[in-house]
C-alpha cells in the first residue's frame, strides 16, 4: 500500500480578471496556473521553479487555500480542503505555514518578534503570557536567534535574522508543510546559505515537507528532492533533483541550465540561444507554450498542447520531443 | 608603467546620520585599464554603490561626505571637478547602468527621446540626427521593431525591454567607461543571459571599460577579468578572476565562494551542507580596532583582534587584507 500523499494537487487553474470593474465584465483573464498537478509525500522538498510571472506565488498559494482556485482540487492529508468551512479551515492552517519572500515587508513593524512568532498559533488558541514567551523563546533559538531578541522590533534585524524570524513564525504551530516562496532570493549568499542550513536543518528535526520556491535553479537543486519547472501556467517538466542540471528532457529547462553562469572563469558559458521575453499569460500562444522561444519547435508543437507524460522514473516531461520518440506515456 | 583610465586611490566616504558617522567606504583603492572588465562584489552594504556613485560626483550629499582620496580618471581628479565639469563627463565619458531601470528611466518620456538626449546634449546632435541614432541603437540592443517603439513608454515594455533601453541609453555617447550597478539582478536568468552577452559584445566593439558591480559570483566569473571583494567598506581581496578562484587568499573570499550553492551539487554528490559564513557584518558606524572580518573568520587569532592588517601582497595581481599572510601557521587547515 502506497501511503497516502501529504498534499495532493489535482488540475488546479487559477485564473485572474483583468480591467472590468465590479459589475462589468472583464476584458481579459490571466491564465496564472494552468492546469497543475502533483503529489507531494511527507518529508519532501518539492522544488518550484521558473521565470518571473510563470505562476510559482499563485501555486504556492492555492495549496495553502489563500486565494481560492478558478477550479481543481487541493488534498492535504486526505482532507479536500476547497470543500472545509472556514472553522476547519483554520484548524488545518496549523498544519500548513508559508514564508515570504520579501524579510522587510513581510513582519509587522510594530509588533515586538515575541508577538510575531507567537501569533499563528495565538490565532487559534489561548496562551498564557507566561506560555507565549517560553514558546517564543524556545522557537527563536531553535533558528539561531537569542531570547534577548524577543523584545526587539523587525528594524532592529538583519534581512538574513529577519528571515529567521519568519521561519520561527511559521515553525510556531509545527506545521507538517512549509510554502517556502522565495525565502532567500533578497539574501546575501553567506547569508543565505545560513537560512538553507537552518531549512534543512529543520526539515529534519520536525519532519517538515516543504514548497520551496525560487527562480535560483542552484538553490532549488541544492535544498529540493524533487523539481518541477514551470512555464506560463504549466508545469513543464518535474524531475528529480539528483538528476535535474544532468539530463534536461524540455527545452525551456536546458535554455533555463544553460543561462546559469558559472561560477568558474575557466568555463565559459556557451553562447545562449533563446531569444525573446516570456510570452504573456493574457494571450498565450497556442499548442506548446514555449513554441515561439523553442529552438525544436516543429508544425505539431504550434497546434497542440503536449501533456506532462512520463519519460522516465519519477520524470515528466511536456514537449512533442519526448512524445513523438514514443517514451512511456502512462 | 600601463596607462590606467581610471585609478581611485584611499577613497572614504561617510554618512553623517543622527546615530553617529557610518564609515561606507573607507580607504578603498584600485585601477582600471582601457578595455578591462573589473568585477566589484561584496556582501550588501560593503560600499560597493557608494563607491560607484562616488566616480560620478552622485553622492547624496548631505548626509554622505567624500572624505579623502582621489579620482583620477585620464589623470584628472573627478573629485576637484565642480558640478559643469562632472556634467560634461557624466554621459559621455563615463556613463552607468542601474539595477532598477524603472528608477532611472523617466516615466513620463518616450524612450526614444530618453536614449537621444545625451546625443544632443555631448554631441550637439540635432534632434532628428539623434532620433535616428537613437533607433538604430534600439535596434543594436534588440527591441524588437525598434523604430515603432520610439514613442513608447517605459511602462509599456517588459523589464528586460527597460534594462536593454538603459543600456542603449549608457552607449549612444560610446564612453570609455561604463559603470553597471548590478545590471541584471532584477531579471530572470535568461533574459540575464541575453543582457550579459550584449554587455559583451559592446564592449569589444567600443573597446569600452567596465566596472561591474554585483554579488552574483557567477556573474562576475564570466564577465570580469579582475575581481575587487569589498568587506564592510575595504577592499579585502583583489586580484585576477582566475586566482581568486583557483586560489582565494581572504578568509572572506574563501567563505563567499564556499556557501554558494552551484548547479551539478547534487549529481556530483558534494555534501549537502553549505559552507556559512557565521554571523553578520559589523556595524560601519562603531569603530573596530582590529580585521573587520575577525568577528566571523574561522581563523581569527590575538593580532586580527588589536591591529587592522594591511592590504598584502600575495602574488602577481593578488592582495589580500588579512594577517595570515605574515602569520600563515595560524591558518587552520580544515576551515
Ligand atoms: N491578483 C492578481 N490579479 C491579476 N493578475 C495576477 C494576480 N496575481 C498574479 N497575477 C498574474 O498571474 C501571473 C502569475 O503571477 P505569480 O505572481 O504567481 O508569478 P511568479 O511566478 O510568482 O512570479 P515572480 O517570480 O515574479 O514572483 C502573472 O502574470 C501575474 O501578473
Ligand atoms: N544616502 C545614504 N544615507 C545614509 N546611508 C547611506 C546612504 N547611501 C548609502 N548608505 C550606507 O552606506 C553603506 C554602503 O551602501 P552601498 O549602497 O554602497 O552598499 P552596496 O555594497 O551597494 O550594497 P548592495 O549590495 O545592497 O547594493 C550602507 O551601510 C548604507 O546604508
Ligand atoms: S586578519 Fe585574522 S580575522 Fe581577519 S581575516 Fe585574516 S585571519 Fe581572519
Ligand atoms: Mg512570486
Ligand atoms: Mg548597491
Amino acid at each position: 500500500m502506497p501511503e497516502v500523499p501529504l498534499l495532493k494537487v489535482n488540475n488546479l487553474i487559477k485564473e485572474f480578471p483583468l480591467g472590468g470593474g465590479l459589475f462589468a465584465e472583464p476584458r481579459a483573464r490571466v491564465r496564472a496556473v494552468d492546469d497543475v498537478s502533483f503529489a507531494l509525500s511527507r518529508g519532501e522538498t518539492f522544488g518550484l521553479v521558473g521565470e518571473s510571472g510563470c505562476g510559482k506565488t499563485t501555486l504556492g498559494r492555492l495549496i495553502l487555500r489563500l486565494v481560492e482556485p478558478t477550479s481543481g482540487d487541493v488534498e492535504f492529508d486526505g482532507q479536500h480542503i476547497l470543500a472545509l468551512g472556514a472553522k476547519e479551515m483554520r484548524l488545518l492552517r496549523r498544519r500548513m505555514q508559508i514564508i515570504f519572500q520579501d524579510p522587510y515587508a513581510s513582519l509587522d513593524p510594530r509588533m515586538k518578534v515575541n508577538a510575531i512568532v507567537t501569533e499563528p498559533l495565538c490565532a487559534i488558541q489561548n496562551l498564557a503570557k507566561s506560555e507565549r514567551k517560553k514558546v517564543a523563546a524556545e522557537l527563536i533559538e531553535k533558528v539561531g536567534l537569542r531570547a534577548a531578541d524577543l523584545d526587539k522590533y523587525p528594524h532592529e534585524f538583519s534581512g538574513g535574522q529577519r528571515q529567521r524570524i519568519s521561519i520561527a513564525r511559521a515553525l510556531c504551530v509545527r506545521p507538517d508543510l512549509i510554502v517556502a516562496d522565495e525565502p532567500v532570493s533578497a539574501l546575501d549568499v553567506s547569508i543565505q546559505a545560513q537560512v538553507i542550513n537552518l531549512m534543512a536543518d529543520l526539515k529534519k528535526e520536525f519532519q517538515l515537507s516543504y514548497v520551496f520556491i525560487s527562480h535560483d535553479l542552484s538553490v532549488v537543486e541544492h535544498i529540493s528532492d524533487r523539481i518541477a519547472v514551470m512555464y506560463l501556467g504549466t508545469i513543464v517538466e518535474l524531475a528529480p533533483a539528483v538528476s535535474f542540471s544532468d539530463s534536461p528532457r524540455h527545452p525551456y529547462t536546458a535554455a533555463l541550465l544553460r543561462a546559469v553562469p558559472m561560477p568558474d572563469p575557466h568555463r565559459k558559458t556557451e553562447p545562449f540561444p533563446m531569444e525573446g521575453d516570456a510570452p504573456s499569460p493574457i494571450d498565450p500562444p497556442p499548442g506548446c507554450a514555449f513554441h515561439p522561444r523553442c529552438p525544436h519547435a516543429f508544425e505539431r508543437c504550434r497546434v497542440e498542447k503536449p501533456s506532462l507524460v512520463k519519460t522516465a522514473r519519477q520524470h515528466f516531461v511536456a514537449c512533442w520531443l519526448n512524445n513523438s520518440r514514443g517514451l512511456g506515456i502512462e | 608603467m600601463d596607462p590606467k583610465l581610471l585609478t581611485i586611490e584611499a577613497l572614504s566616504v561617510h554618512f553623517h546620520l543622527p546615530e553617529g558617522v557610518a564609515r561606507a567606504v573607507d580607504g578603498i583603492g584600485f585601477d582600471l585599464q582601457p578595455g578591462e572588465t573589473l568585477g566589484l562584489v561584496g556582501e550588501s552594504g560593503c560600499g560597493k554603490s557608494v563607491t560607484a556613485l562616488s566616480i560620478l560626483g552622485l553622492v547624496q550629499s548631505p548626509p554622505g561626505r567624500i572624505e579623502a582620496g582621489r579620482i583620477l580618471f585620464e589623470s584628472r581628479n573627478l573629485l576637484r571637478l565642480d558640478a559643469e565639469g562632472l556634467r560634461r563627463i557624466r554621459g559621455r565619458d563615463i556613463s552607468m547602468i542601474f539595477q532598477e531601470p524603472m528608477t532611472s528611466l523617466n516615466p513620463v518620456l518616450p524612450i526614444g527621446r530618453q536614449v537621444a538626449e545625451p546625443l544632443m546634449v555631448h554631441k550637439a546632435l540635432s534632434r532628428s540626427e539623434a532620433m535616428a541614432e537613437a533607433a538604430a541603437w534600439l535596434d543594436h540592443v534588440k527591441i524588437p521593431a525598434a523604430r515603432k517603439r520610439l514613442d513608447d513608454y517605459p511602462h509599456q515594455l517588459s523589464g528586460g525591454m527597460r534594462q536593454r533601453v538603459m543600456i542603449a541609453m549608457a552607449m549612444v555617447c560610446r564612453p570609455k567607461l561604463l559603470i553597471a550597478d548590478e545590471p541584471t539582478t532584477a531579471l530572470d536568468v535568461t533574459i540575464q543571459a541575453q543582457i550579459l552577452s550584449l554587455m559583451l559584445m559592446l564592449k569589444s566593439e567600443l573597446n569600452m571599460s567596465v566596472l561591474l558591480i554585483t554579488h552574483d559570483l557567477g556573474v562576475v566569473a564570466q564577465m570580469a577579468s579582475r575581481v575587487v571583494v569589498m568587506y564592510a567598506g575595504q577592499v579585502v581581496e583583489e586580484g585576477r578572476m582566475t586566482d581568486m578562484f583557483d586560489q582565494p587568499f581572504h578568509p572572506y573570499t574563501r567563505g563567499l565562494l564556499k556557501s554558494m550553492p552551484r548547479l551539478g551539487d547534487r549529481r556530483a554528490g558534494r555534501p549537502p551542507r553549505l559552507n556559512e559564513i557565521p554571523g553578520t557584518v559589523p556595524s560601519l558606524i562603531e569603530a573596530v580596532s582590529g580585521c573587520r572580518f575577525a568577528g566571523r573568520c574561522p581563523h581569527v587569532f590575538d593580532v586580527c583582534r588589536k591591529q587592522q592588517p594591511d592590504l598584502f601582497k600575495i602574488g602577481a595581481g593578488q592582495r589580500a587584507r588579512c594577517w595570515l599572510k605574515r602569520y600563515p601557521d595560524r591558518r587552520k587547515p580544515d576551515a
